[in-house]
């Protein structure tokens, strides 16, 4: 366990292989516990693929937490009152917080912070797409921190069913937090929608630039998406990328009418046979290019992070032990 | 596009020329594993872990990221290095192979019946 090590001894056997040449024995040992309902914790065997997609999946989480405090932190400064700046800031604190909680439990699987942080920075990990996208005024960050948020809730609690130990206990203290955030930003939404007519210009103004990538936000559509029926199994993925949008439709758009707000989407309604909610294309081919690298803030979210790093590298090294050795997290 | 944020603005992120190195080994320290013992009288219990340059700060650290919204009597951390644990395999142990009813309380609950029955053979004297 000790060492610069990228994966633990125990692990370099497994490191690589696809699933068809596992343990057979191992794997179906693995598999049956995941059947039972038994979680896996980081100590116990696992095949190669599951560790790498939840590596990939809980980093990517990690980095979409610390990357999205950015857009709303713009606004501590300018909060319209002391009481909301409070909240911003505690919002903030926490979004900050649950980006720790996450590059730990990713940490159990054998990738280190500091490697993580790397691949951030050079642009070889993703984060969540929304977080490209600029909080123009004050109304932005209140349809953040109710209609994001609220996405984000439906992602966390389906993947809190999940199977690995360390990642399910991380979301299951993150959803705790994130009620406050969903009531806090229902709150100052209802604030401004129930306000005067320039604040609730403000607020449709905010849901105009906002929806598209609010219906990004849980990913490609099913039939965009690669097949996943490993990862089900595994309840690695615990849900469609369609399954949770209508879930989320299902629960805000509702809300969203109650307040007399317009939704840009002119096709935007619940099949009553069906009963699925049918919309116009959210354009998909910007979701890629954004996600490539060519969105509004990409450039400017990751210098924002390269300076963090860059910055606070003196008070880091100051602080650091010279006997210092790296040890995975335990759980 | 130009930052919307006035502080990225003053800052001229244009101008910071920040180097692209990347993070060494332990640059964001070591681990530390934080139990919190919630009300007096209860057991600390593990609740997750956290990077820190030494024990004192891992401590500060372990308030902010842990206790800031529910209080708490008391807070530890220990080095994850210092901490011995058993393994998946070594899990069978614990799961008693053979009848262990002789050790706990279940084992013992026909005192009484035998008792009533004793009692209810001999009558009673007068």
């Amino acid at each position: 366990m000790y060492g610069n090590l990228v994966v633990r001894p125990e692990d370099i056997e497994n490191w690589g292989k696809k699933v068809e040449q596992e343990d057979p024995e191992k794997l179906a040992e693995f598999e049956a516990r995941i059947q039972r309902g038994e979680k896996i914790e980081p100590w116990d065997w696992m095949p190669f693929e599951y560790r790498r997609q939840l590596i990939r999946m809980i980093e990517q989480h990690a980095h979409s937490e610390i990357i999205g405090a950015l857009p709303e932190g713009t606004w501590i400064t300018r909060a319209p009152n002391f009481r909301r700046k409070l909240a911003l800031m505690a919002k903030v604190q926490d979004e900050v917080g649950h980006a720790q909680l996450l590059y730990s439990a990713a940490e159990t699987l054998g990738k280190t912070r500091e490697q993580m942080i790397n691949d951030l920075l050079s642009g070889k990990s993703k984060y969540s797409n929304i977080f490209n996208y600029p909080a123009k005024t004050w109304a932005d960050t209140a349809i953040i921190a109710w209609l994001v948020d609220a996405g984000a809730i439906i992602n966390q609690t389906t993947n809190s069913r999940g199977s690995y130990g360390p990642y399910v206990r991380a979301l299951e203290r993150i959803c705790w937090e994130e009620s406050f955030h969903l009531k806090y930003g229902y709150d100052s939404v209802v604030y401004l929608a129930t306000g005067t007519p320039q604040q609730r210009a403000m607020l449709q103004d905010a849901l105009n630039r906002w929806w598209r990538p609010i219906m990004h936000f849980f990913g490609p559509p099913d039939t965009q998406s690669v097949h996943t029926e490993k990862l089900v199994r595994w309840k690695v993925k615990l849900a469609t990328n369609d399954e949770m949008r209508q879930q989320f439709l299902d629960m805000y758009v509702p809300k969203i009418w109650e307040l007399g707000l317009t939704i840009p989407d002119p096709n935007l309604r619940k099949n009553p046979e069906t009963g699925k909610w049918e919309y116009s294309d959210p354009d998909w081919d910007e979701f890629w290019r954004v996600i490539n690298g060519d969105g509004p803030c990409n450039k400017e979210r990751l210098a924002v992070r390269r300076f963090a790093e860059e910055k606070g590298r003196w008070v880091r090294e100051a602080l650091r032990s010279p006997q210092a050795q790296y040890v995975t997290p335990l759980a | 596009m130009a930052s919307l944020d006035p502080r990225i603005q003053r800052a001229e992120p244009e101008l910071w020329q920040i180097p692209d190195t990347a993070l060494a080994p332990l640059d964001h320290w070591t681990t530390y594993e934080v139990f919190l013992q919630k009300t007096r009288g209860s057991h600390a219990q593990h609740v997750g872990s956290l990077h820190a340059p030494d024990p004192e700060m891992a401590l500060v650290l372990a308030k902010e990221q842990y206790t800031r919204r529910s209080p708490c009597v008391s807070l530890w951390v220990v080095p994850t290095a210092c901490i011995l644990k058993t393994t998946t395999e070594e899990e069978g142990m614990f799961h008693p192979a053979v009848d262990k009813t002789y050790r706990e309380p279940q084992g013992y609950l026909n005192t009484r019946e035998r008792l009533e029955k004793y009692r209810h053979r001999i009558p009673p004297s007068s």
